[in-house]
């Protein structure tokens, strides 16, 4: 059996500046799959910068990879044939991180609503169109009525956000990539648009990445996390594991750091954060966090760290974990839940109904 | 009135006309921002937050008018009645605006340098280039940028860094109210807390008061001194930060506070049941009224005014008392 879209071995170089020519690593050596079977939902979580938005670039073939292989159902996204091109455009849909550049400025909201129902043959009539629409936009909270025949500047910041979850949902995907989809809208939008990401996958078995600088919303609606630092997987999980337990010192300084929605609470750990955050400039050797650790060691500044498997679903990139075996070819699939190929091979769970 | 305020704000009324009705996007909204201090803007999507942030320094446009009330900023008068070289001349260096979704309103043709120095030329004319280089380095450094981030173009940023960008383009003339709408909505929480930390570090060095419009409870409660809660072009709520959080009074902040997500436990993340209303069609009487547990008698006909309770401003029949 064919996995629905596999990374295997995914790096993506950026080269910028003319006379002093700059290469930026902004996904380094990601293997992982998104299985049909058993849908989940991935967070991606990172500092800015870190590569996320070009990880979910990847995934839907917006940009090639300088390196490594995207396979969308046993085959390269480079040698798609116009029809299966087509269906993996829809099978997979994004949901942008910047509701502001997802839009024509000229077109009405309608517009990015009813091309693709267009374009992908939902319906077989405009009736039946726009009652899919009109559903869709029900789901996110939005008045059609209100939302539809309007220019995007003539809506909120999170109206516009929630017109782009609904087009994701017209198209019944068997993926959704989300980035930053609840950013900028209020708590309670938010959670209304996260239950409704999350029933997607429990009604409609649909998997979703949810790109998210929130790791108290990833913690709650999703299954595992991958935690990127200047491209490279830090750590990666199950959520339970991860985010209440975290053993990469960059995934521990990101959780501390979540403010807490409790004025008497401090903010982070005392102290001031080490470091240039946002510069790409890494050592070509060594670990990448090694200038901001705070507990680097000998060994960290001579090499890069692998992905240790220090538990049943748990990796860290850091040499204090050195102890436990490193993960096969990097392959992310082992600690993420639930576990592909046990299930499928053994046969004796049944899925849970619920 | 002259309370000490740097800005104050009465009975703001933000109206965008439009082919289906009149939106009344900002809707009465009365407050003070006072020296020093940070205010904090959450509130439900859609409920004029932006509209309002826009509106202070008469950045809306069209079909948005103001349709009443004043703006005084101290010093200079009612914001709402400046000539054009007026505004001009408190745009950044009194009063400058962080926009929404800021870091998607760089030019993508521009390298960073010159568009932070547009801003300051256009205030400054007799900087030179020197002075000028040194102050774009200081402006990068102060959001926690490299130096050579000012020879880059937008598109070779991350969305972080476009903010941070945004951010110190928008203090370059040290202004002393900044209002920031979602400054850090698109930043890890890493860089958040450092933004803001910088963000709070300029502010006091400068004496700078900073009204901040986010959504992020979080944030909020960590980095606002006050919080005001908008709902539907209103202005419910205004509190010390700590009694918003640990005792929220009107029915839409309590509930708002408890949507709000946490570490602790996994478990369905609750929302306000019922629609956000519409700003053309906005309900009779209290707005919150469809979705309020509470209502009761008065709340579908009689519009609920602001009171004073002790400390804060409540605008809900629960609250009987004293008009703020
Ligand atoms: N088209 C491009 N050309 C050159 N560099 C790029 C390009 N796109 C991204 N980069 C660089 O690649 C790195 C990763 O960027 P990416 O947008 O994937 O980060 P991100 O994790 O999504 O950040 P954020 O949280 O701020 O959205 C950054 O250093 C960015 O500057
Ligand atoms: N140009 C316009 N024409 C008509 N209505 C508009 C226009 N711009 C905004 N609106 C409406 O005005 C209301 C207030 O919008 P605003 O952008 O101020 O909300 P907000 O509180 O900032 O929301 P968010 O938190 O989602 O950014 C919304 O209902 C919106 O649909
Ligand atoms: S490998 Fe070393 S420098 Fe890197 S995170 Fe681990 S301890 Fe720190
Ligand atoms: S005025 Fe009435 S409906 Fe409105 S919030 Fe108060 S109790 Fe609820
Ligand atoms: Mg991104
Ligand atoms: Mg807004």
């Amino acid at each position: 059996m064919t996995a629905f879209l596999e990374m295997t071995n995914v790096s993506k170089v950026f080269s910028a500046g003319i006379i002093r020519r700059q290469h930026t690593v902004a996904v380094d050596d990601v293997t992982m799959t998104i299985d049909e079977q058993s849908p989940s939902i991935l967070a991606v979580a990172g500092e800015s910068g870190s590569g996320k938005t070009t990880l979910a670039r990847l995934l839907l073939g917006v940009i090639p990879p300088s390196s490594g292989e995207v396979i969308y159902r046993g085959q390269s996204v480079d040698d798609l044939s116009r029809a299966q091109r087509r269906t993996y455009l829809r099978e997979i849909q994004p949901i942008f991180q910047d509701p502001f550049e997802s839009y024509n400025p000229f077109y009405k909201v309608d517009h990015v609503l009813t091309v693709p129902a267009k374009k992908f043959d939902l319906a077989a009539s405009r009736e039946q169109t726009m009652r899919l629409i009109e559903e869709a936009l029900d789901m996110v909270g939005l008045q059609p009525a209100e939302t539809l025949g309007r220019f995007p500047h003539q809506l909120s910041g999170g109206q516009r956000q929630r017109v782009m979850v609904a087009r994701a949902m017209l198209l019944r995907p068997r993926l959704i990539v989300a980035d930053e989809p609840v950013s900028m809208v209020d708590a309670s939008l938010r959670a209304t648009i996260l239950e409704s990401i999350r029933r997607m996958k429990q009604e409609l078995g649909i998997s979703v990445v949810y790109i998210t600088h929130d790791l108290t919303t990833a913690y709650q609606i999703a299954d595992n996390i991958l935690v990127m630092y200047k491209g490279s997987v830090v750590e990666a999980g199950s959520v339970e594991q991860v985010i209440r337990d975290p053993k990469h010192p960059y995934t521990q300084l990101l959780v501390s750091s979540i403010p807490q929605p409790d004025p008497s609470l401090p903010w982070g750990a005392e102290g001031e954060i080490a470091g240039d955050p946002e510069s790409m400039e890494v050592a070509a050797t060594g670990c990448k966090f090694v200038d901001r650790c705070p507990v680097a060691f000998e060994p960290c500044s001579g090499q890069r760290p692998p992905l240790y498997h220090e538990h049943p679903s748990r990796a860290a990139a850091c040499f204090q974990y050195d102890g436990s075996p490193a993960l096969e070819g990097q392959n992310l699939d082992v600690v993420f839940e639930p576990q592909l190929t046990s299930q499928a091979a053994g046969g004796s769970q049944e899925p849970a109904a619920n | 009135m002259n309370n000490g305020a740097v800005l104050t704000v009465s009975d703001l009324r933000v109206y965008y006309d439009t082919d289906a009705g009149t939106v009344k996007a900002v809707d009465g909204v009365s407050f003070d921002l006072r020296p020093g201090e940070r205010l904090g803007l959450v509130g439900e999507s859609g409920s004029g937050k932006s509209t309002m942030a826009l509106a202070l320094m008469r950045l809306h446009k069209p079909p948005a008018r103001i349709a009443g009330g004043e703006v005084l900023l101290d010093g200079v008068g009612d914001v709402m009645k400046l000539d054009d070289d007026g505004l001009r001349r408190i745009r950044l260096d009194r009063l400058a605006l962080v926009p929404q979704g800021a870091m998607n309103s760089l030019n993508p043709v521009m390298r960073i340098r010159d568009q932070l120095a547009d801003g300051i030329r256009t205030h400054e004319p007799g900087d030179t280039r020197d002075d000028l280089a040194e102050r774009i380095q200081a402006q990068l450094a102060r959001v926690g940028l490299d130096a050579e981030v000012g020879g880059k173009f937008p598109h070779e940023l991350s969305g972080g860094m476009k903010q941070r960008v945004a951010i110190a383009i928008g203090t370059s003339l040290s202004p002393s109210v900044i209002i920031a709408d979602e400054p850090t909505s698109a930043l890890d929480v890493v860089v958040q807390r450092q933004v803001m930390e910088t963000l709070r570090s300029v502010q006091e060095e400068l004496g700078a008061s900073v009204l901040i419009v986010g959504h992020d409870m979080g944030l909020m409660a960590q980095i606002a001194d006050r919080m005001g809660v908008m709902y539907a072009g209103k202005l419910v709520e205004l509190a010390p930060v700590h009694d918003l959080f640990t005792n929220p009074q009107h029915p839409y902040t309590r509930l708002l506070i408890e949507s709000v997500p946490t570490l602790m436990a996994k478990r369905a993340l609750a929302s306000i049941p019922g629609a956000p209303p519409t700003l053309i069609n906005v309900p009779p009487g209290c707005p919150f009224h469809p979705r309020c547990p509470s209502a009761f008698e008065p709340c579908d006909s009689e519009v609920p005014l602001p009171t004073a309770q002790n400390g804060r401003v409540v605008s809900c029949h629960l609250y009987p008392g004293e008009a703020a």
